[in-house]
Parts: structure tokens; C-alpha cells; sequence
């Protein structure tokens, strides 16, 4: 064996036994560095023949070119072995739990999310959304409305009056969300077309009743929507809000002081148990009471009757809530527990809109 | 309002069955609240025979009966003291649910003898109160068939809401015409003879007001001498009991049969203990009335009383006296048949709390048409039932008729309704309810009966068409639309609370809807309690007043939970508060809270970081993101030490445009407030003012402004400034800015420093400034100088000085 081979083995054996990346290098400049074993070969050629130079320069050449290579492939080995090594240190137990962050945690009640139900719906049959305030006047909730002083309807009302002023006037805080009506046609031209959703105050509690619920009302005004237009929007809203293909309605006359006629309507409705499903079934369900407006309340807001006509409705928020989405209590709406509205309340970006469904 | 099956066919010729009656009633406006029929608990009972009655073997007063029900003998034992041999009774078997106790009964021992049923007593089938012995049924009595069917059948009794504009309703024949028109058979006739009477009224009536007798317009009456009181026929007590009515001695229950069938309040008083003048007239203070429910009433001038020359005898159209009713021994009554005023009706009984079935009629409307009508139908009953002799009717007043006459165009059905009617379907159902039209062609006269005071014009008309006719006749009609695709709709606010909503939820936090009403010492405690938002009847003393913040409502709702275990809440709601009565004062609040540790990042302990409790900044960061969303600039806004008293004093602020402009305040809530609203800390709170937010001016176009990037790398600077702890570090930041404002582009504060190696009092400040150059690299001169320039600049402004 000749020394170049001799050396050669050596180099061998001493990168393959470099067992990571730092042995290496060192092998590296022990070979190939300035002061290396072959750097060292290559300075004993200067005192060659050029005959012996040129066989002796060509072998130890040959062998650099061998020991740079096997260098650079145990080099990549061992790189990899490395990686290996730190990928499986690095591990970590996926099972730990996270924190899903803010849009996770965050719910919208299901009074708002109904009312943009409501909204979404309306509005795509060109309905404006009309705000009036809660502390009204009797003008405003009772007078306006038709309702005669002193009359039992009044009474029905349950209303929470505020303190007596010193003239003896009082105001009230709104029984039902149909002063917005009286509010809508003073100030808009007809034709007018709203929906006015918010807070109403009865003084009443019990199972089902609060001193505080949500109502939506409805109003259309102008020179020929009758009877049969309000129960068309009534219907398809109905069939819209509770996302069923049919809804089968009754009206029945009844009385309100503003409307007339007046009518309540009924859903139909499968109950079993506790569990109600619109749009099946036989049984009826009183949803929503409406009516055409009350020729006197048109002459109140400043129209003429005669010229100008049109429908009302109103529809307690919290009720259809709970009929879509199977709340069993009203109290629990404004018991603000955080099992409750965590339960029932809807996702922030829960956002309704016709086109991608009002449930998603 | 109730009656029953039998009742309406007295005035109702039908074949119609019980469940087309209930329909037609239900389609017509007279809701059906309940069908209920009074002998289903008797139907298991049968009629059976004592065939044998021994001794007890084991007790003296029991019997040991043989039972034939239709089965075969049944052993029964029975303390009964009637109980014999060949009785027939109303036998249970065990099983039967006992109607007086809803026992069911069951196979017993007693005294050492099984007994396998029971002869039953009339109180223990709930017919009476008699409970002496067992019922004994007369020799043909048949063996085996249902107690019920043995009695009489069922007569189902029908309980109906009356909206209040139904007066008319409130009297069973009034029913049976709305019935009648709506095609369910026809209104039997109502032949009233007047009663002839055979000597004057010894009673004299007058109406002593002032001039104007609108308080009770007619006032008749008149005596029946020589009668005899007693108990009621027994069909007039089965209906009185039916509806619900405790029988109490003929003539009671002649003025209540009345009331309910004619909707016809009358008033009997014992004519022995009438002293002088009957009259109307209106009360005076001072006088008061022993009332038939036994309690005595203060009288007032606003209200109507009857009364005679001793004494007030009765409440106009509320309820009679005790000392002049009728009772057992009255032989001599005068029978008063009056209309009284509605308003004034419903405010007397209002103002004392009273409420009658008279009082509930007259509110609503009394016909003004059948007051002497009444009162003939009145003394005929009186004298089928207690015999006598009537005087003559003597009448004050007159009967306050209207003769109401409607010009009614016939387009005006289909105006309203959508529903096209041959005009004698119009014209025909009218009259069927007692209306009659005169005229003919496109218009009618249509004169309203005097039983319809809600009628008074063309759409009162068409709701009487339309509902008898049949609401479901009309048809779903298509509301055109407005505009092809839907307009915008929402107002700024209304966008602004929406949009609120989403985002203080997408931040983690829980809407809430707390009551718009709290107690006074917390409304008072958040700047409220102003007099004229207290409420003057209140459900309880904890809502009494009008909010003025969103913020205790939260708090309540956070105790809440913590009392059922649940912590670390971040709640929201947006709602109206109340700075005063008027509706400008009413304005929409955005609030967060957050409590223990519910931050941004989440609450409570975590492997991975535990959250810290909450703090100013948590409320500061809500409220700055709230409006970041709503469009404000918020580098613009200004913070300042103003918040409200219900916050921490030194860890709260305000964030105003403007002194006169504040839109938020945020902080922790001071501890006191805590304290107060017996909650626990840590609590923050950011509350927003919607309605305050200035709207954006509308833009021309839609387009947003060129951004400009630079092509030029940014450079970022560190310093480290030590300043005076009561420096605000905005102060610092400013004057940063101040320095270059084109040059420099953002600036970070990312650490603030008290120790050992500051002075006492002092602080340090950690600053990155980022520098973005818009024309060319920066050199390293550029940088040293704007150094320079930052560090002069935050000196001056603050006299800091560079940290070493």
C-alpha cells in the first residue's frame, strides 16, 4: 500500500467517524486546512522531478478531490441526522388545550340577532327601520292610537307611569312600540313603509309576562295597500323568519283601538311536549296582532283618510325568538346568565342576510 | 265571558254542533279561551240499587250494602243513615276520580270489611253541599246508565274573551247574532210584551245634576209589590253555577241571569227600606256606601251615585248597597234599570279599586236602546218567579239614543279589504247584525243599532263585512316592491348600534339585555335619580327609576352570576339610557365590562400565561376599539382625566373630540361604587355614547385616498428617557412625533421602568421610533441627526433626559 493510500484510509475512517458536524470539520481542516495531511503531501512536491511531480501532483490531487467529497456527503448525513435529532426534541404534548381567542368567547343576544333577522327580512321588501322614545306621552301611545280616554283598553295596558309632573301631566314609558307609527307618518310623507323594533314596558310579572319585552312594529301607508297586502308581507315574512317552505296562517278579527278592521294571527304549528315546529302540522299558535290603520289615527298623525290607507302590525320580539329557537323562558332573556347567553346567544360574525340565509 | 251550549240555543235556532259553534265563534272575533263541559266528572258514575243493607258486622253505624250497578252484586260498606234496601243512588266503582276531593277511590277495608265502591252524596260529586246522606233517585231511575247521561246530558259551557269594543257581546244574545249572520242558524225572535202596571209607582225617581245629566242620562224603574223571594227555579241556578255565579235567592239571580244574557246590569232594592225620592245625581265628599261586597266606599264628587232622601244607596253603574238589597223576607222591590256614563263608570271604579260585572259592562257600553226594555224583561221574570204585582214604569231622562247613520260607499270593502262582494252580501250581512241600509246604488246609508257604540264610521263597517264574511275569503296580494335591488335603510345610528354590537362580541365579550330600570340609590350613585325619570308605579323598589347608565345594570347582572359560581365575566350591552324625560334625552349606550381576569386574551389560569386581572387599560383598549370601528380616528381623540365619580379617580379617563364632545369614558369602577352595588372587584368598564359620534360627512365618491409607499427601508431607533413619574407618556410621544413628522412613522412604547437604577420619582421610558424615509436610504448622518432632534425635542417638552 502506498503512503497516498495508506493516507487515504485514514481519511476515511477519520470522517466516517465523525459523529456529527463539529468532528467533521475538524477532520476537514486536518485534511484539507493549511497544516492538513494532504495540504502536507501537496508541499512535498516542490522537491519532485517534473516527471515524478506530474504522477505524484495527480494522485494526491485525486485523492483531495475524494476526501472533499466524502466530507461534503457525510456532512450532509450527518446535517440531516441532526435535524432529525432536533425535530424529535422538539416535540411537544398537542394535547394541551388553547385559548380560542376573543371571537370564540364573544356572543350576540338573541333579542339582536332576531331584530336583524327582522331587519334583513324588511328591508328587502323596502321597509326603513323607524325609532321612537320609550318615555312617551298618552298622546303619543294612548291618544293618537285611538284608545278613549278612560276606555278598558287602556287598562289592558298594564302601563308604568312616571312621577306627575307639576301641571299633573305624566308620561309613560311606551306600552307597545305603536307611538313610532303616530312619530313615522308626522314627519315622513306616505308612502311610508317601517318597521320599528325595541324595548315596551307592561307592569306585569309572572311566568310569562316582564316588566320589559321587545316589539316590532310595522307600517305601511299609502293610497292602496289593503288587507290583502298585509297578509301577504305577514306571510312571507313568517316563512322567511322561521326558513320553512309553507306557513299556513288565521286570521281572526279581534280589536285594537288603531286598527280596523283588527285581526290576530294565528301560525300553524306542531307541539310535542315542549317543543313547537312551525310550518307542520294542525294546531295553532296566536303570533301577532294587526290590522288596517284606524281611519282616526291616520287623521291624527295629519292625513287624510280618505286619501291615504294602509296596514299595521306588531309582533313581540322575544316571543318569535323563542319560538324559533326554543327558548323556554322568558325571564331567562334578561337574567343575563352566562350559561344562558353562552347557550343561546349567536356567534359575532353570526351576521343574517337573505342571501346566505339567516341562520347561515 | 261564559254561557252554555243550551243558553245560546235560547236564543240561537241551530243545528250546528258544539265544535262548528266553537269555530264560527273563533272566526268572528269572539276568541275561544275554553270548551268546558261541567258533567264529564259525573260520566263514570252510574245510577245502581241497594239491593240489600245489613249491619256492619264490626260496626254500629256502619251498613253492609249489596250493590247492583248492572254488573252483579257488589259488596259496599256505607255510613250513610239513609242507606237502604231498594234505594237507588249514584254509584262509584273503584278507580272513579271523587269530583270534591280528586281522590281516586279505591278497594277498601273497613273495619275488617272490604268495600269494592261507594254510594255517593251530592257534595261528593260537587252538586251541592249536601252531605247528610247519599243521593237517592226517584223508583225508574235505570239501573246501570251513567250518572251524567241520567241527569240531563252534557251542556258544554263556553268561555269567550270579549275584546272591550264588543259591549253587545258581553250578553248571550249578542253572541247568537253574530252567529246568526255569520250563517251558524237564526236569532230566535225577542217578542218583549211590555208589563202592564196595575197602580203608580209609589216610589218617586228623579235625576238631580246640575244641569247636565250625561253622568246617567235615563234612570227607570219600578216597584213589584206583594212577591215572594226565595230560591231560584232550579234551570236558572244550573246556569248561574255553570258560569261560575253562586245562586243566592231569586231576585239576585234575576239581575244576574239578565246581565248575562242581555248584557243588561239592573239593580233590585228592597222597596221597605227606600226612604223618599230615589235619585241620580253625583256624590259628595263625605259620604260613603256599605257596597254588596260588604266593604264601605268613600264617595266623591266625580262619581254618579244612587241615592234616596237618607242615604247613598249605590255606585252608578259599580255596584248596590247592602242596607237596601233585596234578602229572604222582601215582599215589596223597586226594580232600577239606568244607563250610566262609560268614562265616568270605569274612573269611579277605578279609583276604588271595584270591580263588577255591572262596572265591566257599563265601561264598555251599555245598549242606550234596551234600558226600559231591560227593565220589562226584568219585572216579567220577577213575576213568573215570585208572583206579585208591578207598578208602573216610572222614567227620568231619556235614553241617551245616538242614531248613528253612516254614509257608506260600497268600494270602501274592497278599498280596505282586497275583497270584491256583490253588493247585497255587503248590504245582507249588515242587516243580519241588526244594522239597516237604506239607499241603493254605489252608496248606502247604513244606521248603526244602538247596541254598537264601536261603530262609527265606513271601516268599522267593512271590519263587520269582512269578519263575517269570512277573513280567509281575502287573498294574499303582492306588496309592490319599491326599488329593484333594496336601498340602503339604516340610519347612521342605527348602523353604529348594530355595528357596535358585533364588535364589542368579536372582542370577547357577552351581550347582555338588562332592564331599562333600576333602584334609585344606584341611579342616583351613576349620576341619575332625577324626579321626573322615577316611575310612579313601579313593579318593585329595585326598578323604580329610569337608568342613566348601562354600567350598574352589568354589574348586577356580573353579581348575579357570581352568585351561581360563574366568574371572570366580559359582558356588553347596547341600550338606551336616560339623561331626561324628553326624547332627545334618551340616547344609545355602548358598554363593556370586564371582571376578575377577563381580558382580551382570554380569562383565568392557563398553562400558557394565566390572564392578569383586568385593568384601566383592558376598558381603555374596549373603547378605543369600539370606536376605531364605529370611524373615529382615534389618533385624533383626546384622553383625559375626566371620567365620571362611579370611576376609579386616578385609573379612568374620558375620550373627547373636545371639551364639548366627550364620546366614552373608561376606567375601573371605583371601589366604593363596587362596594355599594355589593359586587367584588376587579371591575373595568368602557362605556361608549353612540348618538355622540359626529357623522361622517358624505363623500362624492366611494374611492379611498393614493397610498404612497415608500420604496426605502425603514430604520428603527431605540430611547430609553428618564422623566418625572407624573409625566404622561403621551407628552413624551408627542414630542417624538413632533420632532420630524415627515420622517418619522411610527412610534412604540415598549417599556416603562421604576427601580433601582432610576432616581426615586422618576421613570423610564422606552421608545422605538421607526423612521420612513420617502426619497432616499437614510445615512447614517440623517439618523444622528433626527437622534439628536427627538431627544432636544422630548427635553424641552418634558425635560427628560437620555438614559445612559
Amino acid at each position: 500500500m502506498t503512503d497516498i493510500e495508506q493516507l487515504e484510509a485514514t481519511i476515511l475512517d477519520d470522517i466516517h467517524a465523525a459523529s456529527d458536524e463539529t468532528a467533521l470539520e475538524g477532520v476537514r481542516v486536518a485534511t484539507l486546512g493549511k497544516q492538513g495531511s494532504v495540504s502536507a503531501l501537496l508541499k512535498t512536491l516542490g522537491a519532485m522531478s517534473p516527471d515524478e511531480r506530474r504522477t505524484r501532483g495527480a494522485a494526491i490531487n485525486a485523492l483531495k478531490d475524494r476526501a472533499a467529497l466524502a466530507i461534503a456527503d457525510r456532512k450532509a448525513v450527518l446535517k440531516a441526522a441532526a435535524l432529525d435529532a432536533r425535530l424529535t426534541r422538539e416535540t411537544v404534548d398537542i394535547s394541551l388545550p388553547v385559548r380560542t381567542g376573543p371571537l370564540a368567547e364573544g356572543r350576540i343576544h338573541p333579542v339582536s340577532q332576531v331584530i336583524d333577522e327582522i331587519t334583513a327580512i324588511f328591508t328587502d321588501m323596502g321597509f326603513a327601520v323607524a325609532e321612537g322614545p320609550d318615555i312617551e306621552t298618552d298622546h303619543y301611545n294612548f291618544t293618537a292610537l285611538n284608545f278613549p280616554p278612560d276606555h278598558p283598553a287602556r287598562e289592558m295596558h298594564d302601563t308604568f307611569f312616571l312621577k306627575p309632573k307639576e301641571d299633573g301631566s305624566r308620561l309613560l314609558l311606551r306600552t307597545h312600540t305603536s307611538p313610532v307609527q303616530v312619530r313615522t307618518m308626522e314627519t315622513q310623507k306616505p308612502p311610508i313603509r317601517i318597521i320599528a323594533p325595541g324595548r315596551t314596558y307592561r307592569c306585569d310579572s309572572d311566568a310569562t309576562h316582564t316588566p320589559m319585552f321587545h316589539q316590532v312594529e310595522g307600517l305601511v301607508i299609502d293610497e292602496t295597500t289593503h288587507f290583502g297586502h298585509l297578509k301577504w308581507v305577514l306571510e312571507e315574512f313568517l316563512k322567511a323568519f322561521f326558513e320553512v317552505e309553507e306557513v299556513k296562517t288565521r286570521f281572526r278579527p279581534s280589536f285594537f283601538p288603531f286598527t280596523e278592521p283588527s285581526m290576530e294571527v294565528d301560525v300553524g304549528c306542531r307541539r310535542s311536549g315542549s317543543e313547537i315546529r312551525i310550518g307542520e302540522g294542525d294546531d295553532w299558535l296566536e303570533i301577532l296582532g294587526c290590522g288596517m290603520v284606524h281611519p282616526n289615527v291616520i287623521r291624527s298623525a295629519g292625513l287624510d283618510p280618505d286619501v291615504y290607507q294602509g296596514f299595521a302590525f306588531g309582533m313581540g320580539i322575544d316571543r318569535i325568538a323563542m319560538l324559533k329557537y326554543g327558548m323556554p323562558d322568558l325571564r331567562a332573556f334578561f337574567d343575563a346568565d352566562a350559561r344562558w347567553l353562552k347557550h343561546y346567544g349567536f356567534r359575532p360574525l353570526d351576521l343574517p342576510s337573505l342571501y346566505g340565509g339567516l341562520t347561515g | 265571558m261564559k254561557f252554555t251550549l243550551s243558553w245560546l240555543k235560547d236564543h240561537l235556532e241551530t243545528e250546528a254542533s258544539l265544535g262548528e259553534v266553537v269555530e264560527a265563534l273563533t272566526m268572528v272575533g269572539l276568541e275561544v279561551e275554553e270548551v268546558s263541559d261541567p258533567s264529564a266528572p259525573l260520566k263514570p258514575f252510574v245510577v245502581a240499587k241497594i239491593v240489600t243493607a245489613d249491619k256492619h258486622p264490626n260496626a254500629d253505624k256502619l251498613k253492609l250494602l249489596s250493590v247492583d250497578a248492572g254488573k252483579g252484586p257488589v259488596q259496599v260498606v256505607c255510613g250513610a243513615p239513609n242507606a237502604r234496601a231498594g234505594l237507588k243512588g249514584v254509584f262509584a266503582l273503584p278507580g272513579v276520580v271523587i269530583p270534591a276531593t280528586g281522590d281516586v277511590l279505591e278497594v277498601g277495608t273497613i273495619r275488617g270489611v272490604e268495600s269494592r265502591g261507594m254510594m255517593c252524596s251530592e257534595r261528593e260529586l260537587g252538586l251541592s253541599d249536601e252531605h247528610n246522606g247519599i243521593i237517592e233517585l226517584p223508583e225508574d231511575a235505570p239501573i246501570g246508565v251513567s250518572f251524567a247521561d241520567y241527569r240531563g246530558g252534557s251542556d258544554p259551557v263556553i268561555d269567550i274573551s270579549i275584546t272591550p269594543n264588543r259591549p253587545d257581546c258581553l250578553g248571550v244574545r249578542g253572541i247568537a247574532r253574530d252567529l246568526a249572520a255569520r250563517g251558524l242558524g237564526k236569532l230566535k225572535p225577542d217578542p218583549l210584551a211590555p208589563v202592564p202596571g196595575t197602580f203608580p209607582s209609589p216610589v218617586p225617581i228623579a235625576l238631580t245634576f246640575d244641569g247636565d245629566d250625561t253622568p246617567c242620562p235615563v234612570f227607570a224603574g219600578r216597584v213589584v209589590r206583594g212577591l215572594k223571594n226565595g230560591p231560584s227555579p232550579k234551570w236558572l241556578q244550573d246556569r248561574l253555577k255553570a258560569i261560575g255565579l253562586r245562586p243566592i235567592s231569586a231576585l239576585v239571580d234575576i239581575t244576574n241571569y239578565i246581565t248575562f244574557d242581555r248584557g243588561r246590569p239592573l239593580h233590585v232594592y228592597d222597596a221597605d227600606k227606600l226612604t223618599g225620592t230615589i235619585c241620580a245625581r253625583l256624590g259628595k265628599s263625605g259620604e260613603s256606601l256599605l257596597a254588596l261586597d260588604g266593604k264601605t266606599y268613600a264617595v266623591d264628587e266625580n262619581m254618579c251615585v244612587i241615592a234616596d232622601d237618607a242615604a247613598v244607596l249605590g255606585l252608578g253603574g259599580v255596584m248596590g248597597g247592602e242596607t237596601t238589597g233585596s234578602t229572604e223576607a222582601t215582599t215589596s222591590v223597586f226594580i232600577e234599570s239606568a244607563f250610566f256614563d262609560a268614562g265616568r263608570t270605569a274612573r269611579t271604579g277605578r279609583r276604588l279599586g271595584l270591580n263588577s260585572d255591572a262596572r265591566f259592562r257599563f265601561e264598555r257600553g251599555i245598549d242606550p236602546g234596551f234600558v226600559v226594555a231591560g227593565l220589562e224583561l226584568a219585572t216579567q221574570m220577577v213575576l213568573d218567579l215570585c208572583g206579585g204585582e208591578a207598578s208602573e214604569v216610572v222614567v227620568a231622562g231619556r235614553e241617551p239614543l245616538l242614531n248613528k247613520v253612516v254614509d257608506f260607499p260600497l268600494a270602501e270593502v274592497k278599498r280596505l279589504s282586497g275583497l270584491e262582494l256583490p253588493a247585497e252580501t255587503i248590504t245582507g250581512t249588515l242587516e243580519k247584525l241588526g244594522f239597516s241600509t237604506t239607499g241603493n246604488g254605489d252608496s248606502r246609508s247604513v244606521a248603526v243599532p244602538s247596541w254598537r257604540p264601536d261603530v262609527h264610521g265606513k271601516a268599522d263597517l267593512v271590519e263587520e263585512v269582512v269578519r263575517i264574511v269570512g277573513l280567509d275569503q281575502v287573498k294574499a296580494t303582492a306588496l309592490s316592491r319599491i326599488s329593484s335591488v333594496s336601498q340602503k335603510v339604516l340610519t347612521p345610528l342605527q348602523i353604529r348600534t348594530r355595528r357596535a354590537k358585533r364588535t364589542l362580541a368579536a372582542r370577547g365579550l357577552v351581550e347582555a339585555v338588562t332592564w331599562s330600570f333600576l333602584a334609585k340609590p344606584i341611579a342616583v350613585l351613576f349620576g341619575g335619580g332625577a324626579p321626573e325619570l322615577e316611575l310612579a308605579n313601579p313593579i318593585s323598589a329595585d326598578m323604580s327609576d329610569m337608568r342613566p347608565s348601562l354600567i350598574p345594570g352589568l354589574v348586577a347582572a356580573v353579581k348575579r352570576n357570581a352568585d351561581r359560581g360563574l366568574a371572570d365575566l366580559a359582558l356588553f350591552e347596547v341600550g338606551q339610557v336616560f339623561a331626561g324625560d324628553r326624547p332627545q334625552d334618551q340616547s344609545i349606550a355602548a358598554t363593556a365590562i370586564r371582571e376578575g381576569s377577563a381580558g382580551f386574551s382570554g380569562a383565568g389560569r392557563h398553562w400558557n400565561g394565566s390572564a392578569a386581572a383586568v385593568s384601566v387599560f383592558d376598558a381603555k383598549a374596549d373603547a378605543l376599539a369600539l370606536l376605531d370601528a364605529l370611524g373615529v380616528d382615534v389618533s385624533r381623540v383626546q384622553i383625559v382625566r375626566s371620567a365620571p365619580s362611579w370611576f376609579h379617580p386616578g385609573r379612568s379617563g374620558s375620550i373627547q373630540l373636545g371639551p364639548q364632545t366627550v364620546l366614552a369614558h373608561f376606567g375601573e369602577l371605583h371601589p366604593a361604587v363596587i362596594e355599594a352595588l355589593d359586587a367584588e372587584g376587579p371591575i373595568v368598564a368602557a362605556e361608549v355614547i353612540l348618538d355622540r359620534i359626529p357623522v361622517a360627512k358624505a363623500k362624492a365618491g366611494r374611492g379611498k385616498p393614493a397610498l404612497a409607499l415608500s420604496a426605502f427601508m425603514p430604520v428603527s431607533r431605540d430611547f430609553a428617557f428618564v422623566v418625572d413619574e407624573g409625566v404622561e407618556v403621551a407628552k413624551i410621544v408627542k414630542a417624538v412625533q413632533g420632532a420630524d413628522k415627515k420622517l418619522i412613522g411610527g412610534v412604540d412604547v415598549f417599556d416603562i421602568y421604576t427601580g433601582e437604577h432610576v432616581a426615586a420619582g422618576q421613570k423610564s421610558v422606552a421608545i422605538a421610533v421607526t423612521l420612513t424615509p420617502s426619497d432616499r436610504t437614510l445615512t447614517d448622518e440623517d439618523i444622528e441627526k433626527v437622534s439628536k432632534a427627538i431627544v432636544v425635542s422630548v427635553q424641552k417638552a418634558t425635560g427628560a433626559t437620555l438614559r445612559g
